[in-house]
């Protein structure tokens, strides 16, 4: 196809595709417009059933927690896929040298001090953070996910202002594992509290206490913890291994 | 209200723009976080601040991070000094 041939193919199939594109935004609802009656039900009935002040929270783990257990699942597959793949390259010949002058190191050299002192300063705040975040899950917005990440992030902060043989101090992989799996285990077994209970799978079968503080809303801070576990886990997970991967060559002599 | 809305719609704009125009991928790493975090202040500004926080953690810190580690791989990989 000759380029004048392909030109004229793209405006045309671009005209048409505009034209689609004009025509259903032209029928959206007005701005800020709201009509579906999910949403006020549940902005009404979030309090009063559930004592959770966060409206998507109680939706996420409560009215819909059957959802967020699979998406928990989901994220927890893509991680053990990525582990899968990128383990059987590293093979096993790992742990035979933990010497002082790691490759990781010998290339930090360059990390300058303000950078090293800054990240330093933000790992405590960070976790605090992100435990707050975590459970806070059912009183303001955020939960498990956000928080877990937040606290992941801390530990990046750690290679980051500190040496790799530190983070392996602070990060015991088998550690991360187990938190990682025990937080995708906890979701289910919280939701089969609920079949002991006598009632449904993912029912609320805990006391709801009173609304707006921390013991509050039932089981679902005990989602939040658990999801947030799972969350937090999975990504130290994935960037522990994403790190390994890059380490991995520098140990054969180039770097 | 509405003003700060149009402004942070403008300025997503301009951001989704500079990281496609960015060609360095090392770079277009670190545009991309800050596009992240513009979109995640959009939300916020949007009354939705559930989104909002989901946008920055990943969009912010964690889809940056793991793109400058591949790069820092491909880098190896090439046996190019790493950045």
């Amino acid at each position: 196809m000759s380029r004048r041939a392909r030109n004229g193919l793209f405006l045309a199939s671009a005209a048409v595709f505009g034209c689609l594109l004009v025509w259903g935004l032209l029928g959206l609802p007005d701005f800020g417009d709201y009509r579906g009656p999910y949403g006020d039900l549940l902005a009404q009935a979030a309090v009063p059933e559930r004592h959770a002040t966060e409206v998507v929270g109680a939706t996420t783990f409560d009215y819909r927690g059957f959802d967020t257990l699979g998406e928990e699942f989901i994220l927890f597959a893509a991680a053990l896929g990525a582990l899968v793949l990128l383990r059987e390259q590293r093979g096993e010949e790992k742990d035979e040298e933990e010497e002082q002058d790691h490759p990781a190191d010998r290339q930090r050299r360059d990390t300058s001090d303000a950078l090293r002192l800054l990240g330093l300063g933000l790992v405590g705040p960070l976790v605090v953070l992100g435990i707050y975040v975590v459970a806070h899950g059912h009183l303001t917005p955020g939960g498990g996910f956000q928080g877990g990440v937040v606290i992941a992030s801390a530990f990046v902060l750690v290679h980051v202002a500190g040496r790799y043989l530190i983070l392996k101090q602070v990060r015991p992989m088998p550690l991360v594992e187990i938190t990682e799996a025990g937080g995708a285990a906890g979701f289910v077994l919280v939701g089969l509290g609920g079949v002991i209970a006598g009632s449904a799978f993912l029912f609320n079968f805990l006391p709801l206490g009173e609304p707006g503080t921390l013991l509050s809303a039932g089981m679902i801070p005990l989602l939040n913890i658990s999801v947030g576990l799972e969350v937090a886990g999975a990504v130290v997970l994935l960037f522990s291994e994403f790190l390994e991967q890059w380490l991995l060559r520098g140990r054969g002599g180039a770097a | 209200m509405m003003v700060l809305q149009g402004v942070l719609l403008v300025l997503v704009v301009v951001g989704g723009t500079a990281v496609v125009l960015t060609r360095d991928p090392l770079r277009q790493a670190i545009v991309a976080g800050v596009f992240g975090l513009l979109l995640g202040v959009l939300f916020f500004a949007f009354q939705a601040p559930d989104v909002a926080l989901s946008q920055i953690v990943v969009g912010a810190v964690a889809l940056p991070a793991m793109i400058v580690l591949t790069l820092a791989k491909l880098a190896q990989l090439r046996g190019e000094p790493d950045e």
